[in-house]
């Protein structure tokens, strides 16, 4: 198990990398790389060249303002889940971040880069999507901003260009006053998810009996894109408001009748989570 | 065509290797086989196992999931690195003996590193807290009571030894205070 030879680049300034990536077709960037390197070490990919980003200035940046979150190319899951400040802003990202992978692959792999490696199994794809987030690329053309809902064409395919990079994902801030909740299920701890779901939502003011005045769900690990669907017309039964739009589909892991069962099971559940902490109003003016 | 070497300069265990490597070389291969530090043990070589676990720059990081060219500048930890300046076991190797936690010992030096890393950012943590800092590392001969006994054990030996070594400094203070404070009166009251 190891990679096949591969040219190493390693640029000191993003000018460099994008020049880089725009002269050399195969190359691809190595950024945390733990995905990327399992990837080379089982020949599932064999790019000539790696542009290794680890040693750029400026992308390690996790801030918050009022309108959200962003985080840099080279920021660590880590650093964005101990970040208090990305944690108030949008609590979402770590209750998400605490279920990517072990620990130790946290310290390494970056949350630009999961997105980029756009895994359906993975949580932090969902997460930008759920949240109408956006991913600001860069290429020898310039600099420009995909929406999440423009970011996935397919299972491990986003439509960023071969060569352009992510520098950062930008994180809406949860409004005043909403709720998230986030669960999932997998065969150990740590392991990719065999159906997971996210959920925000928000209510006309806080008690037991406010309206609930928006709902949106999230699915890692269903279908082969993340999944979001808008259940707030459909409250008294959400999950088969989410499986029209989902295809649950087969594979050595679980089948689609069982990821069909825990959509049915965890849709409910996560909601009315996501809603009893937006009544609760715990996080009213956390902005 | 042969393939393109890098020169690359390691630090490793307070030390510096220079080795000659093709970019493709993981860092964990680059410490056993040009180091020649085969305390890291590889097992599953894509991420799962843990027993490959170095400290990059006093951070847990899988070593197969590193390549070496692409940690120049860290400062790498390995197992072997861990003892103390005098060859006598780190607090968490201590408690392993200890507490029986290992059998066969290939998976030990990855959990040594994850949990000298780990006592160190919590150097009090409960048994869900040591049950989750050992969570991404396998071990097939323990079932893993002896190694979160270990995690908990290695804690105490950690805060018993930073005691004795506060207890050393405080005397020695006290001392000095002692016999400051005949003299400077106004130096004390100026501080509180």
């Amino acid at each position: 198990m190891k990679p096949a030879p591969f040219a190493y680049r390693r640029p000191s300034t993003l000018d460099e990398a994008t020049r880089l990536l725009a002269e050399e077709p195969g190359a691809k960037v190595l950024a945390g790389g733990q995905s990327l390197v399992p990837l080379l070490s089982m020949r599932l990919a064999a790019p000539e060249t790696l542009v290794d980003i680890n040693h750029l200035p400026d992308l390690g940046h996790v801030v918050a303002d009022a309108t959200g979150v962003r985080v840099g190319a080279l920021a660590r899951h880590a650093e964005v889940l101990a970040s208090e400040e990305a944690g108030r802003t949008q609590p979402l990202l770590a209750q998400a971040l605490a279920h990517v992978a072990h620990a130790t692959i946290r310290n390494r792999g970056t949350t630009v880069g999961s997105i980029v490696h756009a895994d359906a199994a993975a949580e932090m794809p969902m997460v930008l999507s759920l949240l109408g987030g956006s991913l600001d690329v860069v290429s020898v053309r310039g600099r420009r901003t995909i929406a999440a809902a423009d970011l996935f064409a397919g299972p491990l395919e986003s439509t960023l260009a071969p060569d352009e990079i992510a520098v950062e994902a930008f994180f809406p801030a949860l409004p005043a006053g909403g709720g998230v909740a986030f669960e999932e299920i997998a065969r150990r701890h740590g392991d990719y998810a065999l159906v997971g779901v996210a959920a925000v939502a928000t209510t006309d003011g806080s008690g037991d009996d406010a309206p609930i005045t928006s709902a949106r769900l999230g699915f890692v690990s269903v279908s082969d894109v993340p999944v979001v669907v808008d259940v707030t017309d459909a409250l008294d039964d959400p999950a088969e408001a989410a499986l029209a739009e989902l295809e649950p589909a087969d594979d050595i892991h679980a089948t689609a009748a069982f990821r069909t069962h825990l959509v049915r099971v965890l849709s409910p559940r996560v909601l009315a989570r996501a809603v009893a902490d937006s009544r609760s109003g715990a996080l009213a003016g956390h902005v | 065509m042969s393939e393109e070497l890098h020169d690359v300069r390691l630090r490793v265990n307070a030390g510096v290797r220079q080795i000659r490597v093709p970019a493709r070389r993981l860092l964990s291969d680059a410490l056993r086989h040009d180091c020649g530090l085969t305390g890291t043990h590889v097992g599953c070589e894509h991420g799962v196992c843990g027993a490959c676990t170095v400290l990059v720059d006093g951070v847990p990081m899988r070593s197969c999931l590193m390549f070496a060219v692409s940690a120049e500048g860290a400062e790498i930890t390995t197992v072997e690195g861990l003892t103390e300046d005098d060859d006598s076991l780190s607090p968490v190797q201590q408690a392993f003996r200890e507490c029986h936690g290992l059998q066969c010992g290939f998976c030990t030096p990855g959990f040594l590193t994850t949990i000298a890393a780990g006592i160190e950012r919590n150097p009090e943590p409960t048994e869900e807290e040591a049950r989750e800092m050992v969570a991404g590392n396998l071990c097939r001969c323990t079932g893993y009571h002896n190694i979160v006994k270990s995690v908990l054990r290695a804690a105490e030996i950690q805060r018993e030894r930073a005691g004795a070594t506060q207890d050393a400094s405080t005397e020695v203070a006290s001392t000095e205070v002692a016999s400051a404070a005949d003299t400077s009166t106004d130096a004390g009251e100026a501080q509180a």
